[in-house]
């Protein structure tokens, strides 16, 4: 089998089903503790980047890592190196099976699957893979050219990633995956500085992204936010776009885990002990789903020790369907497990894998959440949300690039930008209106980051604590 | 587990046949490199990064330079009496920069051979080529300094970490968790260690070539009380024990079983401490918190990239621009405000002896009284930006040696020193200012924060907060954040510690860029008092 095409990192492929077995079978070959894990991650990344209406770097990646989790009993410790020739295989298994031995017995520790049925991906494209500098170099261009004849300055970022990953352990489970990721971002300001605009995606296939329409999008936002006025902090009906609600809604992904909610340390934990499992926290419209074969989200269907990831429904019509559980707490606790184990410091995160979150929406558009609007803020994008109260999932941040005033229906004026402090349980419980979902760029580095497909909501008395002067 | 070069040679040949991956399948004299004992001062390697450089130039590069670098990181995490992990990775290859046409390409492979290095400078040249078309003003290199042919770095530490036996490790921070356990109402506790190694060899067409060692080590710990009915918790984090560029005397040095047992009593009093009421009050803000401020409202804003627009699809860009209408004039903060920028001070994350383009750091002042005298973060590409501060302050238009990239596989740009806040000339320490505040809150710790993408409204959280009345703290609150427009902040300054309250403190994670990148900065820092702050109460529940 021929390794998956790819042009802009020829002598390094990412690798394919049959060379990563291969390799896999090489690196347990040379095993001697009682059961081995082997993951492989092979992958390339590329990427352009623009400011001031030109680009400012490109460059290309590639790497393949292997990781070994030894296993002798109770005792276990994982070892990794992108070192693939035998010598480096060998010393990775013997620093893995030399750590686990001097590792104290781990009484959570669960014994690795066996084989297991894995759905195949289907988020693989060739226009990600292909994505080379000349390509960038194009796509960017329809941003800077019709940015710089407006007389603005437009800066951004694309990045296409192709990846494979594999997992294979000594009692013969294997899985394999490859995917690939791509996002474009821009920010367009004007040169005097007092209006900034931004138009942004993401998608595992790149022929979904159009550069030119998203630069468009930043282009006129950074013309129609000149000019801002303030108006008072206070608690406001809003609209948010798709980019917004994602950076919110997939906060609670995080907050999922079940293990902390049982034991009293999170916004899922019932008063009086227990968790919130059948009872409703946000509005009856709202389902959260994790579907790594939803075609907008398109990723792995395995976690990282090999359990398969299927649908999982987190919340339906408002009310806790599930939560994430990993094989120790799964166990305990008489569940079926739904999340991969091996989380580190803070008792792990919510659902595993990297698979993606859904949020269903409504029939309109966002201009139809504008148009019911009688008055209100609406938000292009939030940045820099840090948490403030993990016991109500509540976060602060701030507005950018396009915050407007809504009055009777229409967008009136430029506001200026504001600090919330708010929750996206607070914020799914007020909810008016929502809109068909969108894959959307939410990560707020913009890199390729998870899977988010979400819709624009209108929703009641969001908290917005102070002003911002920034543009 | 170390091989010699003939079980190497012979082992190697083996793995490709089985693999049938074309890129394992030619070796020669140079895959001898990735031996694990042979360090990066061998010649072998400097020669794989002539290679590069010569392709480079082949390929129409007008300057290059290579990283070949070997990153080896640690991580041990447990939880109350059992170790979640121990996890020890190594990874190692190069990236290759080059200069073409006025544009900047990058490449990076894990494979390091003589023909993939040519590769690899060729597919730089490549991504160079690409961009030069849209390029509306060619980068143009600040002169570089003479080049240093053979220069050697290693950071300052006492005990290598990879040296210190596992179970040492994982006995010290189980301890710790057991001393944190021990404290009634204390229910979860978890604690970690963190140690980086990275040998690095830089190569560029100026004629620098140097080979530096560096360490970074964390430890830390958290530590969770649960109410009894299952309404509250609070978490104590051990942020005021900062990571350094030490090695495993940083960890011994944090003295986790004590501070455990500190810890978890403070997470346990702040279930009962007082509900912030909000308002504006005297902040006396203790170093082991105020660093972070330093980093996200002092450094960021005075970043060059950033006032030129570089970052502005990202960590955004700043209030303190334009540099023609700001430097010199810009009162950033009251008098007492003294701001240097180094990559020297003993055991900082900056340190280094060159940084990622082999241009010697130098100390330099960024604000002085109050007001910017110089942005940081200069790299050869930004310096010729600011010529004529330069030339009207006498001074070269130079590199200020802050080039760097957080692994082989990224491409090096423009990245924060240390950023410190110096102290006054007055001996006075953190009770001190206590004892001055009539009423006020004391913050110790870094907790929640946040700031816009001009760097003027920020709000941050701590981890203890205790309120003063008459000079004197009288009880522990809770839910408190403050809210800030940076210059009233700075300006609001009316005390700073003397020279012995000054502390290094610092983080592993400032992100920048795209695509994203870490890097490790220390702020040097000393208690202050800022008067009449909004203070906020976070703990809502509707």
């Amino acid at each position: 089998m021929t390794a998956p095409r790819s042009l802009y990192v020829q002598s390094a492929p990412i690798i394919s089903r049959d060379d990563a077995q291969a390799l896999a079978k090489r690196i347990l070959y040379f095993a001697t503790a009682d059961s081995t894990r082997v993951t492989i991650r092979s992958g390339a990344r590329a990427n352009s980047r623009f400011a001031v209406n030109q680009i400012s770097t490109a460059g290309d990646n590639s790497d393949t890592v292997i990781t070994v989790l030894s296993s002798f009993g109770k005792r276990s410790a994982t070892a990794t190196t992108n070192k693939l020739d035998d010598a480096g295989l060998q010393q990775v298994v013997a620093n893995s099976e030399k750590l686990a031995r001097l590792s104290p017995e781990d009484p959570e520790a669960m014994p690795e699957l066996g084989p297991q049925q894995y759905a195949e991906s289907i988020g693989w494209s060739d226009a990600t893979a292909t994505l080379d500098p000349v390509l960038r170099a194009a796509a960017i261009k329809t941003i800077t050219e019709p940015a710089r004849t407006a007389g603005l300055v437009s800066t951004g970022y694309i990045e296409a990633r192709g990846t494979a990953l594999a997992i294979a352990n000594s009692k013969g489970l294997f899985a394999y995956s490859r995917t690939t990721e791509s996002v474009l971002t821009t920010t367009v300001r004007t040169p005097d500085g007092q209006g900034s605009g931004w138009g942004g995606s993401a998608h595992w296939d790149w022929s979904k992204i159009d550069a030119a329409s998203l630069g468009a999008t930043a282009i006129q936002k950074a013309k129609a936010s000149k000019e801002a006025v303030a108006i008072e902090p206070g608690r406001y009906t809003v609209v948010l776009e798709p980019t917004a609600v994602g950076n919110l809604v997939q906060l609670i992904a995080g907050a999922l885990n079940a293990r902390n909610a049982d034991e009293g340390r999170s916004f899922f934990t019932k008063p009086g002990g227990g968790n919130k499992v059948g009872m409703k926290v946000v509005d009856e419209r709202v389902t959260l789903v994790t579907d790594p074969l939803d075609p907008d989200i398109g990723s792995n269907t395995f976690g990282a020790d090999g359990l398969p990831i299927s649908r999982t429904v987190w919340l339906e019509n408002g009310v806790v369907k599930n939560l994430a559980y990993d094989r120790f707490w799964a166990d305990k606790q008489g569940k079926v497990a739904n999340t991969s184990g091996g989380g580190g410091g803070g008792g792990g995160g919510g659902f595993g894998g990297g698979a993606g979150l859904k949020m269903n929406g409504g029939d309109g558009t966002l201009d139809d959440l504008i148009a019911g609007t009688e008055r209100g803020i609406l938000v292009t994008r939030f940045w820099y949300i840090r948490p403030v109260d993990p016991r109500t999932i509540l976060y602060t941040g701030l507005t950018r690039d396009g915050t407007f005033l809504i009055e009777k229906g229409k967008i009136t004026k430029a506001v200026k930008n504001f600090r919330f402090n708010e929750s996206p349980i607070f914020m799914l419980n007020n909810l008016e209106a929502m809109s068909r979902p969108i894959r959307v760029s939410a990560s707020e580095s913009g890199n390729t980051g998870q899977a988010i497909v979400v819709p624009a909501i209108r929703t009641r008395e969001f908290s917005f604590t102070s002003l911002s002067d920034a543009v | 587990m170390a091989f010699s070069r003939r079980d190497f040679v012979r082992a190697s040949s083996v793995a490709a046949a089985a693999l049938g991956v074309t890129h394992l399948s030619a070796r020669s004299a140079y895959a001898l490199p990735l031996d694990d004992t042979l360090p990066l001062q061998d010649p072998a390697f400097k020669e794989l990064a002539m290679r590069a450089l010569e392709a480079a130039k082949g390929a129409g590069a007008s300057y290059a330079d290579v990283r070949i670098s070997r990153n080896r990181t640690q991580n041990v995490f447990t939880r109350e009496r059992r170790v979640q992990g121990v996890q020890d990775n190594e990874t190692f290859g190069f990236g290759v920069r080059v200069l073409v046409n006025g544009a900047w390409g990058f490449a990076a492979s894990s494979t390091l051979t003589p023909e993939e290095i040519v590769r690899v400078a060729r597919q730089a040249a490549r991504q160079a080529q690409a961009s030069a078309p849209t390029q509306l003003r060619p980068v143009v290199l600040a002169p570089g300094a003479a080049p240093e042919p053979n220069g050697v770095w290693k950071s300052p530490i006492k005990v290598d970490p990879f040296d210190v036996p596992i179970e040492e490790k994982v006995q010290l921070l189980l301890s710790a968790n057991e001393a944190a356990l021990k404290v009634k109402g204390s229910r979860f506790v978890t604690s970690s260690m963190f140690f980086l190694r990275e040998e690095k060899s830089y190569a560029n067409t100026d004629g620098t070539f140097t080979v530096q060692t560096i360490y970074r080590a964390q430890p830390s710990l958290t530590v969770t009380a649960v109410s009894s009915d299952f309404t509250d918790f609070q978490s104590r984090q051990s942020t005021d024990i900062q990571p350094k560029g030490l090695g495993y005397e940083h960890v011994t040095d944090a003295n986790l079983v004590v501070n455990a047992a500190k810890w978890a009593e403070q997470a346990v009093e702040k279930l009962s401490a007082k509900p912030v009421d909000v308002g504006r009050y005297d902040l006396v803000l203790h170093p082991s918190h105020l660093w972070l401020t330093v980093h996200e409202a002092c450094a960021h804003p005075t970043e060059l990239d950033r006032a030129l627009g570089y970052e502005a699809n990202y960590a955004g860009t700043s209030f303190a621009a334009p540099p023609e209408q700001t430097l010199g004039k810009l009162k950033f903060g009251s008098p007492l405000m003294n701001v240097r920028g180094d990559r020297s001070q003993p055991g900082s994350l900056s340190a280094c002896g060159w940084d990622d383009e082999g241009q010697k750091p130098e100390d330099f002042m960024i604000i002085e009284k109050g007001i910017l005298v110089n942005y940081h973060a200069i790299t050869r590409m930004q310096a010729p930006f600011l010529d004529w501060w330069s030339k009207q302050r006498g001074k070269p238009v130079k590199s200020q040696g802050c080039s760097y990239s957080q692994s082989w596989a990224d491409v090096q740009f423009e990245r924060m020193p240390n950023v410190s806040l110096m102290p006054g000339d007055k001996e006075q320490s953190y009770e001190d200012l206590i004892a001055a505040t009539d009423r006020g809150i004391a913050i110790v710790g870094d907790g929640s924060f946040s700031i816009d993408q001009q760097r003027y409204n920020a709000q941050f959280g701590g981890q203890l907060f205790y309120e003063i009345r008459g000079g004197k703290v009288v009880g522990m609150l809770k839910d408190v954040a403050y809210q800030i427009r940076t210059p009233e902040f700075w300006a609001a300054m009316d005390m700073v510690g003397g020279p012995k309250s000054y502390e290094l403190c610092g983080a592993f994670g400032d992100a920048k860029g795209q695509p994203s990148q870490s890097n490790a900065v220390s702020h040097g820092c000393v208690p202050t008092r800022h008067r009449q702050i909004n203070v906020i109460n976070t703990g809502r529940t509707a």
